[in-house]
């Protein structure tokens, strides 16, 4: 008895309780980190082809996706049999990319060597066996052997692609502009009639603009070469039924033969695929291709987020700690800020849209981009807006953090600069703010992870689905802030939950999430480095 | 009663020294002019009517048990007690004809007339250079000349360039607690001020750091008049040319240093140096 009691004074079940409470966060954290890296990483690894021979006499070939226990409740059967799931592919020929096969109905699996995966444009994944390369009607190769001849073949259709997707978006995309920043200037005539250099001027706009369509002509015919060209190029391939699919070089990305390979052969092919798809542009409604233009919206939008709120939350924490008079207003404001960071981030968004897209938007377009109109040009969803909203949002943290890193400057320290003769601001900005800059810094890393995270707000303030430019690239003014744009949160839910095709998006939507959580680490990291060679700086201060 | 130990204690020498150097307590001239000064802090009243001269080029030792105001009187002198909310004062100090206390006084200019040693080390998180330079540089000089030169002096006027001089761009919390509060008079010294207040300068440092800033208070007066702010009676006694003694916000006595240590005239200060209380 006095044993137990003597356990409970000493508090040991208190030590068990804590323990075991944060011992289940770890366990929590780690295990979603766990489920999402299980799921993501494997899935560009090259799995082995299966053919499997039906009852029927019929033939399926495909990935083997997962196997579970068939219920059929009230029989005895229940959950005694076993049922496969393979990846079929061959969308366009199948109508299915996924398909249920009972074992019973199961007569014999193999792996065929001589499968392949293709890798192509459209209709998701193809496996087949190779059958011919032609080039126009010309046959090059046949049979399995054709892969060789394959390899440089496609390496070639890469560079085409490349060769006119930089004559379509940079040559001709430049020539558009053009064209539509004329067709702007002559709007922008109409809407001043008074001006006596209008007709002059007119005069030049329209010669401006029958240059650059001639050119234009040109540019064109080059493409229709280059395209001609590539377009020749084609690989036929026989699907298990006995299908025949041709499909032009220029839409193959890659073909492997997957039973074929060792292991070193697959690691490239990893390594390749997963390359691809952190520098690729998305593909497929976002289900296939590349998921690189959402990386980077994600990126730019934190650091035009910090750049916007690191310096109005500093400041707003400055008048509260430094010049406001502590008294009941005082504390009402602080308890205000505080409670803003409860608010739900979707009402930001709403507030974000009226705000900043409609009001603030409206009135640059009104102002600066008359002749725009009605398109818009700010008055719609853009980086720059969803950047405001999220600062918006995460400016409570920023001004609770700042106030305790200025709270924390030692008194003695400000004694000693007013000593000297300092005012009150020179102390702010010499001795105050380089002293408490660590702790802004913190503050700004949970702004950071807080804001990185969000979508909700962005929905309406600016994301989109697919943005067909980045907000950053070779075009004067080279930042685009009213560009909408894509963002990986977003793009998890897009791909997971709007696709036409959720089942074989999943992996993508583990593989975005990975990508999320790296970039937040990354810029988390970046700061926490930061922060630390001011603190090892400014040893004195208590953050 | 002060106990001095045989000659071996280094605060011997300059007390002795002190004596020695000391025939013209009486023709020195006024620097601070201090004239019924009141204090409080909301309803708490810290300083009842203190009326005193101080003179000018010595070092004048305030000393009484905690709380009884001392630093707060010489908080007043330059103005630091305006950094607390809900201070009230009260009479007149004049520091070489200002009055310093009067409200509408430019408070930064009678900052850099008056620098400040405080009882903590409290060095920026600067280099050395920038520490020494920083009052300068508030004060808008950008002269890189005119800086070296400044932080030169001002090293040397603190007994610290000989130890520091190979390394001013290292961080000034680099240095030991002693060189610290050297630097920090340094600082206060580069302005070039009239007087120099301290608020218990050696409290936090340790027996050898402790002579060395008292040796550099020594030299100091020949060019500045110096307050001092001291729990260590035999700091005063080794320090100061005059001491005042105050008690629950009251000057109690005042006078030259010899005569307050041996002949105090006042129960009270008797009781206090004797250890009685306090």
């Amino acid at each position: 008895m006095s044993g137990l009691k003597q356990f409970f004074r000493r508090g040991d079940p208190f030590i068990w309780l804590t323990g075991s409470a944060l011992g289940t966060c770890l366990l929590l954290i780690g295990g979603l980190i766990v489920v999402i890296l299980v799921n993501g990483l494997g899935y560009f690894w090259p799995r082995p082809l299966v053919k499997a021979t039906l009852t029927d006499g019929t033939a399926v070939l495909g990935e083997l996706a997962a196997r579970e226990a068939i219920p059929d409740p009230g029989t005895p059967n229940h959950l005694k049999k076993h049922r496969v799931q393979i990846k079929v592919g061959n969308r366009e020929l199948t109508g299915a990319d996924f398909r249920w096969l009972r074992d019973d109905e199961i007569t014999a699996l193999e792996n065929p060597p001589e499968a392949v995966s293709v890798e192509r444009r459209e209709y998701g994944a193809f496996f087949g066996f190779p059958k011919v390369l032609k080039d126009g009607d010309t046959e090059l190769a046949s049979g399995f052997g054709l892969l060789a001849a394959l390899g440089p073949r496609l390496a070639q259709a890469a560079r085409d692609r490349d060769e006119i997707r930089r004559l379509e978006k940079g040559d001709i995309g430049e020539i558009n502009r053009q064209l539509e920043l004329v067709r702007l200037d002559l709007r922008g005539l109409d809407l001043r009639k008074d001006d006596p250099d209008v007709a002059e001027r007119r005069r030049e706009l329209t010669e401006k603009a029958a240059r650059a369509e001639e050119l234009y002509k040109q540019k064109q015919a080059e493409l229709q070469t280059v395209y001609e060209r590539a377009a020749r190029g084609a690989v036929v391939f026989t699907a298990v039924d006995g299908q025949e699919k041709e499909l032009r070089l220029l839409d193959v990305y890659r073909v492997y033969p997957t039973n074929a390979l060792g292991r070193f052969q697959r690691a490239r092919i990893y390594f390749g695929r997963l390359w691809g798809f952190m520098m690729d542009d998305p593909r497929e409604a976002n289900t296939e291709g590349g998921i690189f233009p959402a990386i980077f919206g994600t990126v730019m939008m934190v650091m035009i987020m910090s750049i916007a709120v690191v310096p109005f939350g500093v400041i707003a924490a400055l008048y509260l700690r430094e010049y406001a008079r502590e008294g009941v207003m005082l504390r009402v404001v602080r308890i205000a800020v505080n409670n803003l960071a409860g608010v739900p981030s979707i009402v930001y968004g709403v507030f974000g849209l009226g705000f900043f897209v409609y009001f603030v938007g409206g009135s640059i377009d009104r102002i600066f981009y008359p002749e725009r109109l009605p398109t818009p040009t700010y008055g719609t969803g853009g980086i720059l807006w969803a950047s405001m909203t999220l600062a918006l949002l995460t400016v409570p943290v920023v001004i609770v953090a700042a106030e305790e890193a200025l709270a924390a400057v030692p008194r003695s320290m400000r004694e000693a600069s007013v000593a000297v003769g300092a005012t009150k601001f020179q102390t702010i900005l010499r001795v105050v703010l380089p002293a408490a800059a660590p702790g802004i810094l913190t503050g700004m890393i949970l702004a950071m992870a807080r804001g990185a995270g969000e979508v909700a707000p962005l929905m309406i303030t600016g994301v989109v689905k697919l943005a067909p430019e980045l907000p950053l690239d070779g075009v004067f003014p080279f930042f685009h802030l009213e560009r909408k744009f894509m963002h990986l949160g977003f793009h998890v839910y897009d791909v997971g939950f709007q696709s036409p095709n959720v089942e074989a998006a999943k992996p993508m939507v583990y593989m975005t999430t990975i990508f999320l959580l790296l970039i937040i680490i990354l810029l988390n990291l970046t700061a926490i480095l930061v922060r630390n060679h001011l603190r090892k700086k400014y040893r004195t201060s208590a953050f | 009663m002060v106990t001095m130990s045989p000659t071996t204690d280094p605060g011997i020498r300059i007390r002795t020294s002190v004596r020695e150097a000391e025939p013209k307590p009486a023709v020195a001239a006024t620097a601070i002019e201090m004239k019924d000064v009141t204090l409080s802090y909301g309803d708490n009243q810290v300083l009842h009517g203190i009326t005193m001269d101080i003179a000018d080029r010595q070092v004048t030792a305030f000393i009484g048990p905690s709380g009884c105001g001392k630093s707060t009187l010489l908080r007043c002198i330059n103005r630091m007690n305006d950094l607390i909310d809900n201070v009230t004062t009260g009479g007149h100090i004049r520091v070489k004809g200002t009055d310093v206390a009067a409200p509408g006084t430019d408070v930064i200019e009678i900052r850099r007339r008056i620098g400040m040693v405080f009882q903590k080390s409290n060095p920026f998180p600067k280099s050395i250079y920038e520490n020494v330079v920083y009052g300068l540089r508030i004060a808008g000089i950008r002269d890189r000349h005119v800086l070296d030169e400044a932080c030169e002096r001002s090293l040397k006027g603190a007994a610290l360039w000989e130890e520091v001089k190979d390394r001013l761009p290292e961080s000034g919390l680099s240095l030991s607690g002693g060189q610290q509060q050297r630097l920090c008079i340094a600082r206060a010294i580069a302005i070039e001020p009239e007087i120099v207040l301290m608020d218990e300068p050696c409290s936090a440092l340790d027996p050898i750091a402790t002579v060395k800033i008292e040796e550099l208070i020594y030299t100091l007066k020949e060019k500045y008049t110096i307050v001092i702010v001291t729990h260590n009676l035999q700091q005063a006694a080794r320090v100061s040319d005059r001491t005042a003694f105050f008690w629950l916000g009251r000057l109690v006595e005042y006078g030259p240093t010899p005569d307050m240590f041996t002949k105090p005239g006042e129960k009270l200060t008797e009781d206090y140096i004797t250890g009685r209380f306090g």
